[in-house]
């Protein structure tokens, strides 16, 4: 499959007080993403991931700036490009399905006119091909009798249902590659399980390419290919979902999937010590050290680089490519 | 087995659906509890899981007597609640507590930490001041803080530390059972599992009994002896905690085990086979409420609601399946 999106060096920061205080939210990412394939962001709350994904759709707050690297996007960097030349990737290439779906929707327009809006812009799509074309969306997305339910507002809907609105709307302008922004934390657990097979469904049948966020290993389990880990601002792991979750290197990702409660056990869950730093005050050399069982004098001096460990698989730890020593989780999960 | 701490017998709470601004007329009822059953035992945990909607905090309100239930009793230490007053009332409010959501809006921004903690001491007990500061000391101390934090301010602690301030607060009063509203769901996984393994820790030095009520089935699973699964107001089955995950029974716990997310990418669920939505309180369905969307349903169920009977030993499923 040809590469979609390549992500190289990406530094975004956050600047106030006339540049004199600087958050390195997102501090040197890179990562690629082929046709059709879904790469999951994985991390705490405030270590860069909504940050990333905002820098690629060209949405970020007007304190941030990206000061560094490459957004390259289906053979077009994106970084370099004008807002008004944005608004034709944003849409039509790129979209985005944001967490709550009633800030996602407008309260004052019927569901077919937010529907037919980017298949108008984008597609342009008119009359009876538009209005096909919002019941065909709508069906993809599960919504029974689409017919009744475009008449309907966003406030006649229950969550699930509004979600699956959002999702249509981003399939409406044909996009190649969808950026889900913690999609599912509002839903019910039966219906995130519905939704996550209706994103699934339309994967398989328009081959679209998906960017996952997301604090819930469980969900990048079930979704994704490949995973990669952020600590601070930086990928500190990645590779394919199923090596890391059989044999991930660095220690946070062994904690990440240490602290996840798993059904039909009761054994004691690995706590990762200590909270997540702040980011406008790192800690020296790798910004884990404080909470990290393995710890050397070297991760306090020297920041980590990026190793290869397979094919498609890095970590950024000292411990390199000698496995941790995996006696201390096991002990303290017994 | 012991006697039980709390007892729930067939509880109902019925909120009044009024319409109209100056006539208000009664149009009908929300049966947000119709009919709950369960009993906690000394030291142990009961996980209380359902969707949104089901009932889950109103049942955790009427046990906090935040609510007065519509019928049906509540036992605790084989007492009934309803007519507790004064110092009976006191003690109930005292053995009894509650850690919510949200440890944002449920610690005063304006109190020190050691005030807030110190709040129901000084309501219910007459220790002097020495002595209360040495108390929230001690209370700090087994939550995992430093007792020296007892001076800041809720805003200079973490989502995770202050969750382990609200569960210190709920301690203090050498509390019997604690109501665990979603008291983990807001906190970052790695947080959560070291607030979830602070709260087993607890249980067994202090012998506290937990009702924890959530809505993930991996965490209720992990951390409760026993596990109630709630729908539209009713306990449909209630198991021991890993013969529920072992072998669900009714039809809507099974759906909630096919609906719960893999911990492995090769662990392949089959295709969930309930559709739709949890219906409205204000109208429940016919007979087994979970009929109209049950892949098992017989005409039945639409007529007759089934009873809750035991299966297995300490096994009850409400179905008509069994």
């Amino acid at each position: 499959m040809a590469e979609l999106l390549r992500v190289s060096g990406l530094q975004t920061h956050y600047t106030s007080f006339g540049g004199s205080r600087v958050v390195k939210a997102v501090d040197g990412i890179s990562f690629t993403l082929r046709e059709g394939e879904t790469i999951g962001l994985v991390g705490e709350s405030g270590c860069g991931k909504t940050t990333t994904c905002l820098s690629i759709v060209g949405l970020l707050p007007s304190a941030a700036h990206i000061v560094g690297g490459n957004i390259e996007f289906d053979g077009e960097e994106l970084t370099t490009k004008r807002a008004r030349e944005m608004r034709h990737v944003r849409g039509r290439k790129i979209a985005m399905i944001l967490q709550d779906p009633m800030a996602s929707l407008n309260p004052l327009f019927s569901i077919y006119l937010q529907v037919a809006e980017p298949a108008y812009y984008h597609q342009r799509a008119r009359g009876r091909s538009l209005r096909q074309r919002v019941r065909e969306l709508l069906q993809a997305v599960r919504i029974p009798s689409p017919e009744v339910r475009m008449r309907e507002y966003p406030h006649q809907m229950s969550g699930g249902m509004r979600q699956r609105v959002v999702g249509a709307i981003a399939m409406a302008g044909g996009p190649k590659l969808i950026i889900a922004d913690e999609p599912t934390t509002n839903l019910d657990v039966t219906i995130q399980a519905q939704y996550l097979e209706v994103l699934k469904d339309i994967q398989r049948e328009t081959g679209v390419a998906l960017i996952f966020v997301t604090h819930n290993l469980g969900i990048v389990a079930k979704m994704c290919d490949r995973m990669a880990v952020m600590y601070a601002g930086k990928i500190v792991e990645q590779g394919s979902v199923r090596d890391l979750f059989r044999a991930g290197r660095h220690p946070y990702t062994q904690a990440l999937l240490g602290s996840m409660p798993k059904l039909g056990s009761k054994e004691r869950l690995l706590a990762i010590p200590g909270q997540p730093p702040n980011l406008a005050r790192l800690p020296s050399g790798c910004a884990f050290h404080p909470r990290c069982p393995h710890a050397m004098s070297r991760c306090i001096e020297e920041e980590p680089v990026e190793r290869l460990i397979d094919v498609q698989w890095t970590a950024r730890c000292w411990l390199g490519d000698r496995e941790p020593a995996k006696e201390t989780y096991v002990s303290a999960t017994a | 087995m012991s006697a039980p701490l709390l007892e729930l017998k067939d509880l109902q709470k019925y909120f009044p659906v009024k319409t109209g601004s100056l006539l208000r007329r009664k149009i009908g009822w929300v049966k947000a509890v119709d009919g709950v059953d369960f009993a906690i035992f000394p030291g142990e945990t009961l996980g209380l899981i359902g969707e949104s909607g089901c009932g889950k905090t109103t049942t955790s309100k009427l046990i906090l007597l935040q609510e007065a239930p519509t019928a049906g009793i509540i036992r605790f230490d084989g007492e009934d609640v309803s007519g507790l007053q004064g110092p009976e009332l006191m003690r109930y409010r005292r053995e009894v507590q509650v850690v919510f959501q949200d440890p944002y809006s449920s610690l005063s921004p304006r109190m020190r930490v050691g005030n807030i903690i110190a709040e129901p001491l000084e309501i219910h007990t007459d220790l002097s001041r020495e002595a209360l500061a040495e108390r929230v000391a001690e209370v700090l101390e087994l939550v995992g803080l430093q007792p020296d934090l007892a001076r800041l301010f809720p805003h200079e602690f973490s989502g995770g530390q202050r969750q382990r301030i609200a569960i210190a607060r709920a301690l203090a009063t050498n509390t019997r059972l604690i109501v665990l509203d979603e008291a983990v769901s807001a906190l970052d996984v790695s947080i959560r599992a070291q607030i979830m393994n602070k709260l087993e820790e607890l249980q067994q030095t202090l012998g506290v009994s937990y009702l924890f009520i959530g809505h993930d089935l991996a965490t209720v699973a992990h951390i409760s002896d026993r596990i109630a699964v709630m729908y539209l107001g009713q306990i449909v089955e209630l198991a021991d905690s890993l013969e529920l995950c072992a072998k669900p029974q009714h039809p809507y716990t099974r759906a909630l085990f096919t609906a719960a997310l893999p911990s492995h990418p090769d662990e392949r669920h089959e295709r969930l086979t309930i559709t739709g939505e949890v219906p409205s309180a204000l109208d429940p369905p016919s007979g087994c409420r979970f009929h109209p969307r049950c892949p098992h349903a017989m005409p039945k169920c639409a007529v007759e609601a089934p009873v809750r009977k035991e299966i297995a030993p300490q096994h009850t499923v409400a179905c008509h399946l069994y």
